[in-house]
């Protein structure tokens, strides 16, 4: 093994690469592009025997990987953002092929207004389509997720397609060290797909995605297809254990850092997770009993394994990097309905929404989220929480003086904007507790 | 930890100078993470790049807002708001900035308690292609640069990073860069060490991030609408200019519709005697006008050469002049 420097979408291109993968359908978006022109140029180098097509759209290029997949070769496809979204329609219906094949999505915020930073308001608008999600925090995850996510999708009980998840820029074209398999390793864990129950061959003609009219058999379709997404908990348990004896990296559905002892525990996904664990290593070295649960798989949702890992605690602090319009952050959702009813439940989950469209979120912030859910938590413990905490954005007093400036030169016509000053900040110059 | 902000323009070769020193680094046994910031980046626009390492693994990502060392390979950046180029730039850090100009009068300029330290800008390469001008070379030379102000990249690590990152430029290409960067790496050999690692502000250091309750605003005011004309005009978009084009008036046709239409930022105007008027405040510099001139009246001039000309330029300056 050799341990270099790469971004997260050149880690993308190995794992198609090391996965020996067939068939690429393409169509380029940013933050994205990198992957495929990788995979481009290397199968112009003859380093990679692969076929890549370029297709008119996303649509077309996520249809070409389920019927190639349905064809019984190995497909890579990669996207990000207004991309994913204009699959959408595509990704429920090879779901429901049961084609397995590999999506790359590069976390990119939603239009309007248009953004090239990231954000998860794109890969979980395809949360209930079928393809099952990984979410990786560092380049290395990017790559050994997807090796993993092989195997776990061609697997006889899941057999679905699956989204890896990497947040632009900060993963995408971000390099940090990335230990790379060799080849030989990677064909032992991950045999060639063993396509002989697909069967779609020119002489064996198969009619795929046929209509059901009558809710019957719709019902067990898409409720088998349910249940493939459930077993794969157990399949990704299953092969992340192979994966850790082979190659020496540990991975589970949830990473756990600082857990067992914690008082206040951080649930969030992704890249920006890795600066709530530089939070809470700071916080514990000042003495305070923190830790962090990041998923790696949101689909199947870890449901058991989240709330066991927070039975007993005292509070946990949610942080959404995405926002569903009209409720709140997506996981903090998800989250309450895995712990509603249970009797070790922590009594206190607060909600914060932060690095939508690639804003970031600083050390202190960390600090101060935990700051106001020990407050609520005292207040509960007091018997006067009358509600749960409201939810907030990550959002400052400065930043919102630097918005009101670009409204003034947008000529928005208000007089709060011309002539206002925001409000001052309700905890301005006062510490954490 | 230590981290690095460079800045500099689009076609610099500043995301190449993050690559250079992150691999040198990550050879000297760092964790390293080095990562370029784009926009809708184009050449001239400012970007920056910037470089983490460390001797434990990296959990901090994304922009650097409290840098060890800033880096500027273009000293025009410093007037441009939107470049962020003193960002978080405190007592503690070092500024290195490309410029023909002091560091005490950068000092005075920018009235910062950083050390500042001042290197030559590359010497523009008589040999080079007219519209290549001196600039690929400033990400190599500020790669060098900052290779030895942290004191802790030996020479051979700087000579290897630079074999490994600069691969796919043609021989001459890189072995120019190559001594550009050599060349920076041994003339700050004074300041050798000049950045010291620090840790972030930790807990017991905490202050408020000054949160606020959003308000509610009436959708009049919260769609993302520009509501006023011609706000462009605001940008001075003429900063991002590497090369100016200058016409020559006294062999011009007044063709304008060859010139002026082609304009990709209408930043050409025709005067009352019909001829081209360029404006400087606003032309990017890509040069078309220069390609579409059929008569060869339209020079194209590296920026800091322009700035210190006030006349026509004489015949044998003009491009693609036989």
């Amino acid at each position: 093994m050799s341990r270099s420097l790469m971004t997260g979408n050149r880690a993308a291109a190995w794992a198609a690469r090391l996965a020996g993968v067939d068939y690429v359908p393409a169509f380029p978006i940013t933050p994205q592009t990198e992957i495929i022109e990788t995979l481009s140029e290397w199968i112009r180098r003859g380093e990679l025997d692969a076929r890549m097509t370029t297709l008119d759209s996303e649509h077309s290029m996520v249809t070409a990987a389920g019927t190639a997949a349905t064809a019984g070769v190995r497909v890579f496809t990669a996207t990000s953002s207004q991309g994913l979204l204009y699959a959408m329609e595509m990704l429920y219906a090879v779901a429901g092929f049961r084609a397995p094949f590999l999506l790359a999505n590069v976390s990119r915020g939603l239009a309007a207004p248009i953004t090239l930073e990231p954000d998860h308001c794109d890969v979980l608008a395809a949360r209930d389509s079928g393809l099952l999600q990984f979410h990786a925090a560092s380049c290395q995850e990017v790559l050994d997720l997807s090796l993993i996510g092989y195997r776990v999708i061609e697997d006889k009980r899941v057999r679905l397609p699956a989204i890896v998840n990497l947040d632009g820029f900060y993963l995408s074209f971000t390099r940090e060290p990335v230990e790379l398999p060799e080849a030989e390793a990677v064909a032992a864990f991950l045999p060639p797909f063993d396509a002989s129950a697909l069967g779609l061959r020119a002489g064996q003609p198969l009619s795929q995605a046929v209509a059901v009219l009558g809710g019957t058999p719709y019902s067990y379709f898409r409720y088998e297809c349910h249940l493939a997404a459930l077993q794969a908990e157990r399949v990704f348990a299953e092969v992340c254990e192979d994966f850790g004896e082979r190659f020496g990296r540990n991975y589970s559905a949830l990473e756990r850092y600082a857990c067992d002892d914690a008082e206040i525990v951080f649930v969030m996904m992704g890249s920006f997770a890795s600066k709530a664990r530089d939070a809470v290593a700071q916080m514990r070295a000042a003495g305070e009993r923190v830790g962090l649960l990041r998923p790696r798989l949101l689909r199947p949702f870890p449901a058991d394994a989240l709330a066991q890992a927070l039975d007993g605690k005292a509070a946990v602090v949610v942080v959404d990097q995405n926002l569903s319009i009209g409720k709140g952050g997506v996981l903090h959702a998800e989250l309450c309905s895995a712990l509603y009813g249970r009797a070790d439940a922590p009594g206190v989950i607060t909600s914060f929404i932060g690095g939508l469209g690639g804003r970031d979120i600083r050390r202190e912030e960390f600090f101060q989220m935990v700051s106001e859910t020990r407050e609520a938590l005292q207040k509960a413990r007091a018997g006067t929480l009358e509600a749960p905490p409201a939810p907030r954005l990550l959002f400052t007093a400065d930043e919102l003086r630097e918005l009101r400036k670009m409204q003034a030169i947008a000529a928005v016509r208000d007089a709060e904007v011309r002539s206002s000053r925001p409000p001052p900040a309700p905890n301005a110059g006062s510490q954490g507790s | 930890m230590l981290r690095i902000r460079f800045h500099g323009r689009g076609g610099q070769g500043i995301k190449t100078a993050s690559r250079v020193l992150g691999s040198a680094l990550f050879a000297e046994g760092f964790e390293v993470q080095d990562a370029p910031r784009y926009g809708a980046e184009r050449r001239g626009a400012p970007i920056f790049a910037y470089v983490r390492a460390d001797r434990a693994p990296i959990d901090e990502r994304g922009v650097i807002e409290r840098p060890e060392l800033v880096v500027v390979g273009d000293d025009s950046l410093v007037q441009v708001a939107g470049a962020g180029v003193g960002v978080g730039l405190d007592a503690e850090a070092v500024l290195l900035l490309l410029s023909q100009e002091p560091a005490a009068v950068w000092k005075q300029r920018l009235q910062t308690e950083a050390t500042v330290i001042t290197l030559e800008p590359p010497a523009p390469d008589p040999d080079a292609p007219l519209r290549s001008g001196p600039e690929p070379l400033v990400g190599a030379r500020v790669s060098g640069a900052a290779a030895r102000l942290l004191g802790v990249v030996p020479r051979t690590a700087l000579e290897a990073a630079l074999a490994q990152e600069l691969g796919a430029l043609p021989t001459t290409a890189r072995e120019r860069a190559r001594q550009q960067a050599l060349e920076a790496f041994d003339a700050l050999a004074a300041h050798a060490g000049a950045v010291r690692a620090r840790p972030a502000p930790g807990y017991a250091e905490r202050t408020s991030p000054g949160w606020i309750e959003l308000p509610f605003d009436p959708a009049d005011v919260s769609a993302p609408a520009i509501h006023a004309p011609a706000t462009s005009v605001l940008v001075r978009t003429g900063l991002w200019r590497s090369m100016r084009p200058v016409i020559d008036h006294s062999g011009c046709k007044r063709c304008h519709f060859m010139c002026a239409l082609p304009c990709p930022d209408s930043a050409i105007t025709v005067d009352d005697a019909g001829y081209p008027q360029i404006d400087l405040e606003h032309c990017k510099g890509c040069l078309i006008c220069v390609a579409q001139c059929p008569f060869h009246v339209i020079a194209a001039v590296p920026e800091a050469e322009a700035q210190n000309e006030t006349t026509a330029l004489p015949r044998e300056r003009r491009a693609h002049e036989p």
